[in-house]
C-alpha cells in the first residue's frame, strides 16, 4: 500500500511538473471571494486564447504555451505566495489583475527581472518606463479613464463644463484614490465642481453616499469600482432616480455582472473600455472550434462574449504580440523573462495586426517604448442596453488629457524614484 | 523511557523552576533554537521564506501577544487587526522620519530611525493605543469587551484611510517600506536576501516569546490569571485590576504592534490598511490562539504554524498533485478550516497545546503506563 501511494504521488509529480521548453503565462486569479465575479470571467478568457494559440497554431512560434493559474482570492498575502511559488518556473509575465498585489509586485518582478503587465489597473505612473522598468500599464490607465471620462462629458455639453457637479463614487482602496488627483486637476483647468465620495470595501452598503448624492445632485457621477460595490451603486443610483446617462463608470465597473441586477432600471448606463465588447469578432469562431467545442473551455464555459471575458482574451492576446516581437528581436523561440521584457517594451498594435489576429478594430492602435509603457492612452465609452441585455461602443477610442496627465505622472514617478534610489534612464 | 523526571535533580530554586524541567524538553528546545538560527538561514530559498517562514514567524509574534490578553487575562479582543496597523504605519512613520507640520507649515522632521529601532517603535505606539483602548475593559466585561475592541478595530483602519499624513500623501494611500539595513544587510525591500528577512523575523520572535514566557510565569502572569479566573476574588486579595489589565493590554498590543511591523515592512513590503488589517486579520489571529490553545506560549506557535502552513498545503496537494481546479480547492480551505474551528471548540476547547501536553503526560510514562 505505501509502495503503491509512493507511486501514486510519483506519478502525480510527473503529470504536474513542467515540460522543458514552454511559454509559460502564470495566471494570479482569483475565482472565490468577493471580487470573484470579475475575476472569473478575466481568468477564463486569459486561458481560453492561450489554450487556443496551443490548438489552433501549436503554441507561439512553435513553443507551446501553458496557463498556470493560482488562486489569490484578491487577498495581498496569498497574491505573494502566488508570485514566489510560480517565478521559478519560468514565468514570462505576471499579471495579478489587484492594484493591492501589483504594488506588491513592482519592486519584486523588478528585482527577479520578470515584466509586469497590469492593463487598465496598478500604478499609473508605472507609465513612465524610465522608472518602472518592468512595469507596463498599457493601452490606458485610471488616469486615462478619468480624463476620458471627462472628455466625453465635454462632448456631451459642447466643451464646456462651468459649474458643472461631477461626484466620483470610488472604492476605498489605493485603486479608487488612484483618479482624484487628475480630476482635481481637470476640475480647475475646465471649472467643474468635483467631490470624492469614498465607498468602503467591499461596498454591499452604500445607502449614506447615495443619500449623499441626492442631496448635492451632481450633474455627474463617475465611478471607480469593483465586485459587488458596482451592482450596488447602479441599484441605488436607480432608487434615488439618478439618470443613467449621466452615471459613467470606469472599466471595472463596466460588465454584465454590474447592470443585469437592477433589470431595466440599469438601462443607459454608460462605462469607459479600451477594447470592443461582444463576441461578433472572427477570433471568437477558432475558440469555439479549438477550445469549446472539444470541452476545454476554462471554467465553466459560460462567459465567452462577456465585458471581462473580453479583457482576459485582450491582456492574453497583447502578452502573445509581445512574445511574437521578443522572438523576432531575440532570434529565439524559447524566450526568457527578460527577453520578453524587451518584447513588451518594442510592442506595436496596429490595425493590420489586429485583423490577422481575428480582432479587427477591437482596440486602439498604441506604440509601447522605454520612456512610454502606457501606451497611448485612448479610451472609449460603452453604453449599457437592458431590453437587449448587450453593452454597445457608443463613441470612438479617442485620447485623453495627455498635457494633464503626463505633468502627474512625471511627478509621480519622480517622487517612486527617490523613495527607492533608482536611477531614470533607459538601458 | 528518555522523556522523564526521575533522576533529574535539582539543587538551586533556578533550576527547579526552569521553563523546561525535563532534561529530555531541555535538550529539544536547544536543538531545535540551533536548526532555526544555525542551519535554516543556509538551506532556505525565496520560496520558504516569503511563503511559510515569514507569516509564521510573524503570525507567532501576534498570536503570542493576543494569547497573553485573551488567553492569560481574559479579556476578550477583537481589534488585532487594526492594532497591526498601528504597529505597520508607526514603523512606516518612524522609518521615513515623522514630520510634525503645524498650521500648515512643516515644525520638524524627525531622521530617519533604523529598521529595528522602527519595529521597535512600531510596539511602543501600539502599546499605547492598546492601553487607551483597554480603558473601557474596566468598566465592561466579555462580550461588551469585544464590541468594544471591535470599535477599535473599524476606528483605525478608517483612520489610517482618512488622514493622509499617516501614509505621507501618497496619492493611493498605500505605505510601501523604502529599503533599509542593518549593519550593511538589507532587511526590507525588494533585494533582501531570505535569510536576512528570516533572522531579523526569529530574532523577534524568540525575544517575544521569552519575555512572554517569563511574563505569565511571574507576578504580572499571576496577577493576569487571578483576574482571568474571577476578577472580583482578584481584587480582594488584593490584585489591582486597572494595573492589571492595563498591563495586559500594554504587553498584548506591544508584540501585536511588532508583528503588524513586520508584517508591512519584511513581508509585504506594501500595504493597504483596509485590505491588509480588515477584520479578517483579527478572526485570523483569534482562530489561531484558539486552534492553538488558550493560555499558552506554545500554543501560539502551533496555532499561527497550523493556519500558515495548511492553505499552502492544501494548495500542494489539491492543485499541484492533483490538478484540481483552483476554486475548489479555495473553497475546500475554507470548509476545512470552519470544520476544525468547530471540532477544537467541543473536542478539545484547550486547543493544540492540550493534545501535546497530553503526549507529553504519555511520553513520561512510555513505555510503562502502569
Amino acid at each position: 500500500m505505501k509502495y503503491k501511494l509512493g507511486t501514486m504521488a510519483v506519478a502525480a509529480l510527473m503529470a504536474a511538473s513542467p515540460v522543458m521548453a514552454d511559454l509559460v503565462f502564470p495566471s494570479l486569479s482569483y475565482r472565490t471571494g468577493p471580487y470573484a465575479a470579475g475575476g472569473i470571467p478575466f481568468a477564463d478568457g486569459y486561458a481560453d486564447y492561450f489554450n487556443m494559440l496551443n490548438e489552433r497554431d501549436g503554441g507561439i512560434g512553435g513553443v507551446m504555451t501553458r496557463v498556470l493559474e493560482c488562486e489569490t482570492g484578491y487577498n495581498t498575502e496569498k497574491g505573494v505566495e502566488c508570485y514566489e511559488s510560480t517565478k521559478g518556473e519560468g514565468s514570462l509575465v505576471y499579471q495579478p489583475l489587484s492594484t493591492g498585489i501589483t504594488y506588491q509586485l513592482i519592486p519584486k518582478t523588478t528585482a527577479d527581472n520578470i515584466p509586469m503587465h497590469t492593463m487598465g489597473y496598478g500604478r499609473t505612473s508605472a507609465a513612465n518606463g524610465e522608472v518602472f522598468s518592468h512595469t507596463f500599464n498599457y493601452p490606458a490607465n485610471y488616469w486615462n479613464g478619468a480624463s476620458g471620462a471627462i472628455n466625453y462629458l465635454l462632448g456631451e455639453n459642447g466643451g464646456d463644463l462651468k459649474g458643472k457637479k461631477v461626484a466620483l463614487v470610488y472604492h476605498n482602496s489605493a485603486y479608487g484614490k488612484e483618479p482624484i488627483r487628475t480630476l482635481e486637476e481637470l476640475a480647475s483647468k475646465h471649472g467643474f465642481e468635483f467631490k470624492g465620495v469614498p465607498v468602503d470595501h467591499p461596498g454591499q452598503e452604500q445607502k449614506s453616499q447615495w443619500l449623499q448624492i441626492r442631496r448635492d445632485k451632481p450633474d455627474y457621477v463617475i465611478m471607480y469600482g469593483w465586485g459587488v460595490m458596482n451592482q450596488v451603486a447602479v441599484q441605488e443610483a436607480a432608487n434615488i432616480r439618478f439618470p443613467m446617462e449621466n452615471f459613467i463608470g470606469i472599466w471595472w465597473s463596466g460588465s454584465e455582472n454590474d447592470v443585469l441586477a437592477a433589470g431595466a432600471a440599469a438601462n443607459g448606463y454608460k462605462a469607459l473600455t479600451f477594447h470592443g465588447v461582444g463576441s461578433d469578432f472572427p477570433v471568437f469562431d477558432d475558440i469555439k472550434a479549438h477550445v469549446v467545442d472539444k470541452g476545454n473551455a476554462a471554467g465553466a464555459g459560460d462567459q465567452i462574449g462577456t465585458v471581462l471575458y473580453n479583457r482576459g482574451l485582450y491582456a492574453a492576446m497583447l502578452a502573445a504580440e509581445a512574445v511574437k516581437t521578443a522572438q523576432a528581436i531575440h532570434g529565439e523561440m524559447d524566450i526568457t523573462p527578460a527577453m520578453m521584457r524587451d518584447g513588451m517594451e518594442a510592442l506595436e498594435m496596429t490595425e493590420a495586426k489586429m485583423a490577422a489576429l481575428g480582432l479587427p478594430n477591437f482596440g486602439p492602435e498604441f506604440n509601447v517604448s522605454c520612456q512610454n509603457h502606457g501606451g497611448d492612452g485612448l479610451v472609449g465609452v460603452t453604453q449599457w442596453d437592458a431590453t437587449t441585455k448587450t453593452w454597445s461602443l457608443i463613441s470612438e477610442f479617442a485620447p485623453s488629457d495627455m498635457d494633464v496627465i503626463s505633468a502627474l505622472i512625471t511627478e509621480d514617478s519622480a517622487a517612486y524614484a527617490a523613495e527607492n534610489k533608482i536611477e531614470a534612464g533607459c538601458k | 523511557m528518555f522523556y522523564r523526571e526521575a533522576g533529574d535533580f535539582s539543587t538551586t530554586y533556578a533550576e527547579d523552576q526552569q521553563t523546561f524541567p525535563i532534561k529530555f524538553d531541555r535538550y529539544r528546545y536547544y536543538v531545535v533554537l540551533f536548526i532555526a538560527i544555525v542551519v535554516i538561514p543556509f538551506v532556505v530559498n525565496d520560496y520558504w521564506v516569503n511563503s511559510l517562514l515569514l507569516p509564521f514567524l510573524i503570525y507567532a509574534i501576534a498570536a503570542l501577544g493576543l494569547n497573553i490578553l485573551v488567553g492569560y487575562c481574559g479579556q476578550v479582543s477583537l481589534g488585532t487587526g487594526g492594532f497591526m496597523a498601528v504597529g505597520a504605519y508607526s514603523c512606516y512613520k518612524f522609518m521615513t522620519g515623522i514630520d510634525i507640520w503645524w498650521g500648515g507649515e512643516l515644525l520638524f522632521r524627525l531622521p530617519e530611525f533604523n529598521i529595528f529601532l522602527s519595529v521597535l517603535m512600531g510596539g511602543v505606539m501600539t502599546a499605547l493605543v492598546g492601553v487607551l483602548f483597554g480603558l473601557p475593559s474596566l468598566r465592561i466585561k466579555g462580550f461588551y469587551l469585544a464590541v468594544a475592541t471591535l470599535a477599535a478595530q473599524f476606528f483605525l483602519v478608517w483612520l489610517f484611510n482618512r488622514v493622509a499624513w499617516f501614509y505621507n500623501y501618497s496619492a493611493s494611500g498605500q505605505i510601501s517600506a523604502p529599503e533599509r539595513g542593518l549593519f550593511g544587510v538589507l532587511i526590507t525591500g525588494p533585494s533582501v536576501a531570505p535569510w536576512a528577512a528570516y533572522l531579523f523575523c526569529l530574532f523577534f520572535t524568540v525575544i517575544c516569546a521569552y519575555v512572554a514566557r517569563n511574563l505569565t510565569r511571574g507576578a504580572a502572569g499571576r496577577k493576569w490569571m487571578a483576574i482571568r479566573d474571577m476578577d472580583i476574588a482578584a481584587e480582594i486579595i488584593g490584585v489591582n485590576p486597572l494595573r492589571a489589565k492595563l498591563t495586559a493590554f500594554a504587553v498584548s498590543s506591544f508584540f501585536i504592534g511588532i508583528s503588524g511591523a513586520l508584517f508591512f515592512a519584511v513581508y509585504l513590503g506594501a500595504v493597504e490598511v483596509g485590505e491588509a488589517f480588515s477584520i479578517t486579520k483579527s478572526f485570523l489571529v483569534l482562530f489561531m490562539i484558539i486552534i492553538g490553545g488558550l493560555g499558552s506560549i506554545f500554543g501560539s506557535f502551533a496555532g499561527a504554524a497550523f493556519l500558515v502552513l495548511l492553505p499552502v498545503a492544501l494548495k500542494v496537494v489539491g492543485v499541484d498533485w492533483l490538478g484540481w481546479p483552483t476554486d475548489i480547492v479555495a473553497h475546500l480551505q475554507l470548509v476545512i478550516v470552519g470544520l476544525l474551528i468547530i471540532v477544537f471548540l467541543i473536542a478539545e476547547p484547550h486547543g493544540i497545546a492540550q493534545l501535546w501536553r497530553v503526549a507529553k503526560e504519555k511520553l513520561r510514562l512510555w513505555p510503562f503506563p502502569h
